[in-house]
């Protein structure tokens, strides 16, 4: 069995996430129908909202729920992008972290290329936490113009924990909403809608033991969203879409369960991951912790996260490697048809491209053992020397060739 | 052995990958990026590093149960085989970068890094095989099915690169077989198209492309004699052996049509003249490689027979060859045709062989036909 340390990708389903999934899924039924099959769905959807939002601190008529994150996120920030500029035409602005995953990232830049949108980026520091003063000055800074505040919870690469509190609390002086993409946050760490102050917020179930292909963007009540997808209503007509009532069902037993766990299983997490970043610099000493520095005061950082750069090395060679000791991990960034760019994350932290591209990310999860950490300490040594070896060879050669003057 | 298997997307890279498997090696596929902006979609028989082509290497190792990767080359690509291939043509040589690609990146940049990662040999799709002689010593050769055979663009592989080099797809007879075989294990590309041209090129226009990419200043057409016959828009944009496009007003005293026989970018003159001076009786090549351990005339210096060929789908022509060095100890090869051979031009490469074997290549930097005085040379 391969070691399984790539649960900020996805992780196992949970027991009661699969036992509620199977049962919902061979008995059907359209949530919307209004006969007793669709009753029957329908009670099941509302019960699993009513989990779904007491496990997030929220309100069961503030669930939407979506196809997962990604849908969550574009919904959100194009939603409260058109319904604040319907509202009043010089709200054009959106204040955005430059460390969002491309969810956030790529609507944004999406709304700035086709919908007239102007796009102040928030810088970070080196940990990767976001400039309150530089969003102090974004507000203050033409105070009728922000359309909305993006802000992730916690990054989905280095686990850094952003001040969304505080964030909240800064827009709401100028009574801009506020986004933030709770993707990894979630079921990892305390997360609350109501106590956030937040008006929109992206969750989704298979980062805490449900289904692949659902998730939700919880929406206060006060909130005016413009639909994104159109059709049958469903969602207060917010998102049209038969509701997928089996993969609901899931999504709720999952969270329910991770919230219930959230104080036992963090602080075990957190103790796993902690042994695996002292035993790989140990086994590496010249290996860098990103982000927040260890030890990580409490909630500052991802319970499951341990993130680093590996001189020298690719990451995806370093990925390989450990791939092929049976260890299953990532470089941490997202890639379009396999090709590794230096994450944006790290750049925006302020590293440079060589420095990116040794990136490796373990992150931890509700599997994790003991074990698990020992493989990965056990083999990242070799791992590290063998890529560091195949260094930048895409980059330069020490081959002899025709050209280069080999003869005879 | 632990075995890399370059994938292009393409059938015949599957299809190898699937008999290196079969023959129990460890294998591992691997895609490489040769481009920073891949388009989304293949259109037509073209490109090669297009989102598609890895999608298809991808479902390939799928079936075939491999791990697949995408490496990224494309900065080493671009320096070393797109810019190359530019600064080639601007200064009046005619390089093929396919070549150049099997040399620079295939067998030198993504073979170190499997090297380095702890593999044991590269794996491709091509048609040629690799023998071993009595002292274990690797040997290029021909592929079994001539019309396919690719050993021409694998000349320029060294003793070291054909060490690591595994080219299963040897001993097929034929491409129809190779498809057979795709279909049979199941691979979706058994019906692709085979791709043809530059794959940086993706319309197939390379003309074009280097004209949007080399400065073409206006420049006279001269005669074998200098005499001054007409214009051109820029002398890069011609190849030798070409005869349409000259837009030559007069026709020459013999009423015979008139060819390109000698780019000179220095002068920025066209040098054109009737088709038996296109002819060429002897070349002499520099950058000089031998596919393997030369032979011993290539120590001694003493002249040897060979055929020779200077293009991927050429024929290959008798010859008879020597190796000198020069005074900073370089090697240059003098290859003397037996019967002179047709659209030679500096910059191409010419590839020697014995029987099927490659014995080695150089990279032509004069031609001389016999009925002209001076050899065509393009100074780098």
């Amino acid at each position: 069995m391969p070691v399984y340390v790539d649960h900020a990708a996805t992780t196992p389903i949970s027991a009661p996430a699969l036992a509620a999934l199977t049962q919902e899924i061979s008995r059907g039924g359209n949530p919307s129908s209004l006969h007793g099959s669709g009753r029957r769905a329908r009670r099941s959807v509302e019960d699993a909202r009513e989990r779904v939002a007491a496990a997030a601190g929220a309100h069961a008529s503030e669930v939407v729920f979506t196809s997962g994150g990604t849908e969550a996120d574009n919904l959100a920030v194009k939603g409260l992008y058109w319904a604040r500029r319907s509202a009043d035409a010089r709200h054009t602005r959106i204040i955005c972290s430059t460390v969002e995953h491309h969810a956030v990232q790529d609507a944004v830049e999406w709304l700035e290329r086709h919908e007239g949108a102007e796009v102040l980026w928030l810088p970070v520091d080196e940990t990767g936490l976001v400039s309150l003063d530089a969003l102090r000055a974004a507000l203050a800074d033409g105070t009728d113009r922000t359309a909305l505040v993006t802000v992730m919870w916690a990054n989905n690469e280095v686990g850094t924990v952003q001040p969304i509190g505080e964030i909240v609390a800064e827009a709401a002086r100028y009574g801009v909403p506020v986004h933030s993409d709770a993707v990894q946050a979630f079921g990892s760490i305390p997360v609350s809608f109501a106590d956030s102050g937040l008006a929109t917020m992206a969750v989704t179930a298979h980062k805490i033991g449900g289904p692949v292909g659902v998730g939700a963007l919880l929406v206060g009540r006060g909130v005016t969203l413009t639909p994104v997808q159109h059709g049958g209503g469903q969602e207060r007509d917010i998102r049209s879409g038969t509701l997928d009532s089996a993969g609901i069902a899931a999504f709720a037993a999952a969270a329910e369960d991770a919230v219930a766990r959230l104080d036992v299983e963090a602080p075990r997490v957190a103790a796993l991951r902690d042994r695996l970043i002292e035993g790989v610099c140990r086994e590496v000493p010249e290996a860098v912790l990103r982000g927040v520095g260890h030890p990580a005061a409490r909630w500052s950082r991802l319970p499951g996260n341990a993130h680093f750069t590996f001189p020298g090395c690719e990451g995806d060679s370093l990925l390989f490697l450990l791939d092929l000791a049976g260890i299953e991990s990532s470089t941490g960034s997202a890639c379009s048809a396999g090709v590794p760019r230096p994450s944006h994350v790290l750049l925006a932290m302020g590293l440079s491209e060589d420095e990116a591209r040794g990136a490796q990310r373990f992150s931890l999860g509700h599997t994790s053992t003991d074990d698990d950490v020992a493989a990965v300490v056990g083999a990242i040594g070799e791992a590290y020397r063998r890529a560091r070896a195949a260094g930048m060879a895409g980059h330069a050669s020490t081959i002899r060739t025709a050209g280069t003057g080999s003869s005879s | 052995m632990r075995v890399l298997a370059a994938m292009s997307g393409g059938v015949d890279s599957a299809v190898a990958a699937a008999r290196a498997v079969d023959a129990g090696h460890d294998v591992v596929g691997v895609h490489l990026a040769l481009s920073r902006m891949p388009g989304t979609l293949r259109t037509g028989s073209r490109g090669c590093c297009t989102i598609e082509d890895s999608r298809d290497a991808w479902r390939a190792c799928d079936i075939l149960g491999i791990p697949y990767y995408v490496w990224d080359f494309s900065e080493r690509f671009k320096e070393d085989v797109v810019d190359d291939f530019i600064a080639e043509y601007a200064a009046g040589r005619t390089p093929n970068p396919c070549m150049r690609c099997n040399e620079r990146i295939k067998f030198a940049a993504l073979l170190e890094k499997a090297l380095a990662l702890g593999f044991d040999a590269v794996c491709t799709g091509h048609y040629a095989t690799v023998l071993r002689d009595a002292d274990g010593n690797p040997e290029l050769h021909r592929a079994a099915d001539w019309a396919k055979d690719q050993s021409y663009v694998l000349g320029v592989l060294t003793h070291e690169q054909l060490e690591h080099s595994m080219f299963p797809l040897a001993a097929t007879p034929s491409k129809a077989e190779v498809r057979a075989e795709a279909e049979r294990r199941g691979l979706s590309v058994a019906n692709k198209p085979d791709s043809h041209d530059i794959c940086f090129i993706p319309d197939g226009d390379t003309r074009g492309w280097l004209e949007e990419r080399i400065e073409l200043t206006e420049g006279d057409v001269v005669d074998v004699d200098g005499e001054r016959i007409g214009s051109h828009p820029g002398a890069n944009a011609f190849t030798v052996g070409q005869r349409r496009g000259l837009k030559l007003g007069t026709p020459a005293a013999d009423g015979k049509p008139r060819f390109v026989l000698e780019i000179r970018p220095k002068q920025n003159e066209v040098v054109v003249g009737p088709e038996q001076l296109l002819a060429i009786d002897e070349l002499r090549g520099i950058k000089v490689s031998w596919a393997g351990v030369p032979i011993s005339e290539v120590r001694s210096g003493e002249e040897f027979d060979c055929t020779a060929q200077v293009r991927a789908h050429g024929d290959p022509v008798d010859a008879r060859a020597s190796v000198e060095v020069d005074d900073d100890g370089a090697q240059q090869l003098v290859v003397r045709l037996v019967e002179p051979m047709r659209g030679v031009a500096p910059g191409q490469t010419v590839v020697l062989y014995q029987g099927t074997r490659v014995l080695g290549q150089a990279t032509i930097d004069s031609a001389r036909s016999a009925l002209r005085p001076d050899p065509v040379s393009v100074q780098a």
